[in-house]
């Protein structure tokens, strides 16, 4: 039923298209609200008629339960908040040191599948094909059970000289015991980013202007260590006492002391989420990379620069554009993938949210306190991806 | 064209009509499903105290209507709650899921089993998924309130125990400094082991998880020195060890854990009904009735106090809601509380648990049932 143009001015409004379609979305929306409103109507009624109102104030109770692992000081004493606290400290943890990890996995995986090393590039292909073909929680099941807990045990630990011992107990590591001279030292080092910041900047005006753009990166590196160096030297012959002193593990008793230590609940979890989401980075990688047209690759030859030059300088920055925003799911998903600690026993956010479910009977609150913390790891992860993504983008000339 | 989307716009503001009239309705909740006919005449409570509570209508009108009762029930607990291989359930906490469905149908197995995890069981309850909890369940001053859940008398009364490996050396808590002992979340054991450590002034590594599969795989593992949890629970699962010889209970009880049954609160009746359904085992106990002798007894027997319980004299089933049978047919389909024990728990079980606590006051135990008149 079409409207003829000659017509159109008897047409009535609630006829109009062009009304219809403002209409439709408001009352949609309308719709879409009030159903929210209902539900969270519904919830605040019912558990107000069942004597349990929502409240947050059952997070200053003590938490009574121990967590195994935990990156601050934190005891049965505790309050619920800080069981939380722990929680969400020890998912950031896993989820910014897999991010790390898998990205530069991911990134090698990638590059290798497309080499012409026929051995290489078959080899990477099943990597990605068998990890991209597994549930995780099966994965992380089989890491942890089959793998980590069968480690040596603590009284047969494989050691690695002095300063590295592997047992189903978890790796233990030698390590920097912070001294008295510490707290200086953490000045020293925000110096030396600072140093390190300026030269980057510099090199990078400097190549602008000259067209030859220099490694800034390293000698920024370079520069930070300098400084740091020459800190450590001088505080330490200031405060007779360097700011870190060496703590090898030894065995003590039931368990190996000093040094520092990865559960192997945690090593399960992060290798899990590295190799599973490392798969996934390497197709991204390959397809960004293969969007660079050929011809460009050719071009870069013909001016004369070595194949990690033309990497380095024509085929990545232009990849970049096209990997970074799948690159950004892969961020989110393995943050969030990392809920699935709780099948390993590793003490996530999730994982204790859960406890505290559990001890103080408060679903709601908590679960949507996870929720709500899990969102925003995702926004911030999404603002900054998003950031990064209009930088590198292709600046029309 | 347009045709459609008038259906739809119509659609769309009937239906947020209908969702604002609900959204206001603050005071007043839309009228729920009235209980049109009650199945039997006894003073139902009253619907409009309790409006989220299946649709106003009590638990037994519920679980008499739907014809079943769903069990909230422990599946990897051999002896209390275990799933065997044929897909039944069997076990200690099971039988009085039969006995509560003695009581409600004259049938004991008219029960939808919900094998439950410690984590899920409050919510589940909480929830209205199932209408009653046996799975190893201790009765704690928080859980009786905050968790919203009402305890029937005590089933089962254990303690917290620890099991280690016989040549670990450990023989007191104390010898766990620096150790790590594994232990199932959601569980008072977590907050039990927390307590004790922390009394002893012992550091030790608490490796948790949620089933207690994988508490034990990982105790088997060596990742642990030590596995904690309800003594009866140490001593069920460790029937399922490779090599149970290799381990063994320490002598340590680190609390007390009195296990039984529980309901939502909110609903006395279905409560008093689960209740007197542990209780009607006792008293069996106590009077000498078995499933065996009791339709000898209840025919031959003169004893009023015999009677009442059988229903043979007075209503005491009535009053409960149900048939007077109910506790003949508890005793007759699913035996007295020594019946039951014996059956899952017994000297002709591979656990061959002693009573102890868990006998009749009259044997110096703790079991002792109100009158029933
Ligand atoms: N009685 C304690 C502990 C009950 C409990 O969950 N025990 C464990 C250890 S035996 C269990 O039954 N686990 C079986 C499972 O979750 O599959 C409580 O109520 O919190």
């Amino acid at each position: 039923m079409t409207t003829n143009t000659s017509e159109q001015q008897a047409v009535p409004f609630w006829r109009d298209e062009r009304y219809l379609q403002v209409i439709i979305q408001v009352v949609l929306v309308g719709a879409v609200v009030g159903f929210i409103y209902y539900l969270i109507h519904n919830l605040v009624t019912g558990l107000e008629a069942s004597g349990q109102p929502l409240t947050l104030s059952f997070l200053k109770q003590t938490a009574q339960f121990d967590i195994g692992e935990k990156l601050i000081e934190y005891s049965r004493a505790s309050t619920y908040a800080r069981a939380f606290l722990v929680g969400l400290l020890n998912t950031i943890k896993v989820s910014f040191l897999g991010i790390i990890l898998a990205t530069i996995l991911g990134i090698i995986i990638g590059v290798a599948r497309l080499s012409n090393n026929w051995l290489i590039n078959k080899l990477a292909s099943i990597y990605v094909e068998f990890l991209r073909n597994i549930p995780l929680l099966v994965l992380l099941v089989f890491l942890a059970a089959g793998v980590f807990f069968k480690l040596p045990k603590v009284q047969h630990a494989v050691a690695l000289g002095k300063i590295a011992f592997l047992t189903n107990r978890g790796v233990f590591v030698a390590w920097g015991e912070p001294t008295a001279s510490w707290p200086f030292y953490v000045w020293a080092l925000i110096i030396a980013l600072f140093v390190a910041l300026v030269v980057a900047v510099i090199l990078i005006r400097q190549g602008r202007e000259t067209g030859r753009m220099p490694l800034y990166w390293l000698w920024g590196t370079v520069a930070f260590l300098v400084v740091a160096a020459i800190g450590w030297i001088v505080i330490t012959l200031a405060t007779p006492q360097p700011p870190l002193r060496l703590s090898l593990p030894e065995l003590a008793g039931r368990n190996f002391k000093g040094g520092t230590s990865w559960s192997p609940e945690f090593m399960a979890l992060l290798l899990g989420l590295v190799i599973y989401t490392a798969a996934y980075i390497a197709e991204v990688v390959r397809a960004g990379i293969q969007s660079v047209s050929k011809g460009q690759r050719e071009a870069a030859g013909a001016l004369g620069l070595s194949g990690f030059q033309t990497m380095r300088l024509v085929v990545f920055p232009q990849a970049l554009r096209v990997i970074v925003p799948p690159l950004t799911s892969q961020y989110l998903n393995l943050t969030k993938n990392s809920s699935l600690a709780i099948a390993v026993g590793y003490p996530d956010l999730f994982a204790v949210g859960g406890t505290i479910i559990n001890q103080s009977g408060r679903a709601i609150e908590a679960i949507s306190l996870t929720m709500m913390v899990y969102l925003t790891f995702s926004l911030i992860t999404s603002l900054f991806m998003n950031w990064y993504n209009q930088r590198i983008r292709l600046v029309e000339r | 064209m347009s045709r459609k989307i008038f259906v739809l716009l119509a659609v769309l503001v009937v239906a947020t009509l209908v969702l604002a009239a609900c959204g206001g309705g603050k005071d007043t909740p839309a009228p729920q499903e009235q209980p049109q006919e009650q199945p039997q005449e006894q003073p139902q409570e009253q619907p409009q105290e309790e409006p989220e509570a299946q649709a106003g209508e009590g638990t037994l009108a519920v679980v008499q209507n739907r014809g079943k009762i769903i069990c909230g029930v422990n599946a990897n607990v051999p002896g209390f709650g275990f799933l065997q291989e044929d897909g039944s359930y069997a076990g200690f906490d099971v039988d009085f899921c039969r006995a509560l469905s003695a009581a409600v149908y004259g049938d004991p197995d008219k029960v939808e089993y919900r094998p439950l995890t410690a984590k899920e069981r409050f919510t589940t309850l909480q929830a209205g998924e199932i209408d009653v909890l046996i799975r190893n369940t201790t009765w704690t001053l928080t859980r009786d309130t905050e968790l919203g859940t009402n305890f029937a008398p005590t089933t089962f009364y254990d303690g917290q125990g620890m099991v280690v490996r016989k040549d670990s050396g450990i023989e007191s808590l104390g010898d766990f400094e620096g150790g790590a002992i594994c232990v199932q979340s959601g569980t008072t054991t977590e907050l039990n082991l927390a307590d004790q450590m922390a009394a002893a002034g012992v550091n030790y590594t608490p490796v948790v998880f949620e089933t207690a599969d994988d508490v034990t795989n990982a105790y088997l593992e060596e990742r642990c020195d030590g596995w904690t949890t309800d003594k009866s629970g140490l001593v069920a699962r460790m029937s399922l060890f490779p090599n149970p010889e290799e381990h063994m209970i320490m002598n340590v009880t680190m609390s007390k854990e009195p296990l039984g049954p529980l309901v939502r609160q909110g609903d006395d009746q279905w409560f008093d009904i689960v209740k007197w359904m542990v209780f009607a085992t006792f008293q069996a106990e106590e009077m000498g009735i078995t499933s065996e002798n009791v339709d000898e007894v209840l025919a031959t027997s003169d004893d009023p106090n015999v009677l009442k319980l059988l229903g043979k004299e007075g209503d005491m089933g009535v009053k409960l809601g149900l048939d007077n049978a109910w506790a003949y047919n508890v005793i007759k389909m699913v035996g007295n509380y020594a019946e039951i024990y014996n059956r899952n728990l017994g000297p002709d079980t591979v656990f061959n648990l002693p009573r102890g606590l868990n006998s009749s006051y009259v044997d110096g135990g703790l079991l002792y049932s109100p009158p029933f008149r």
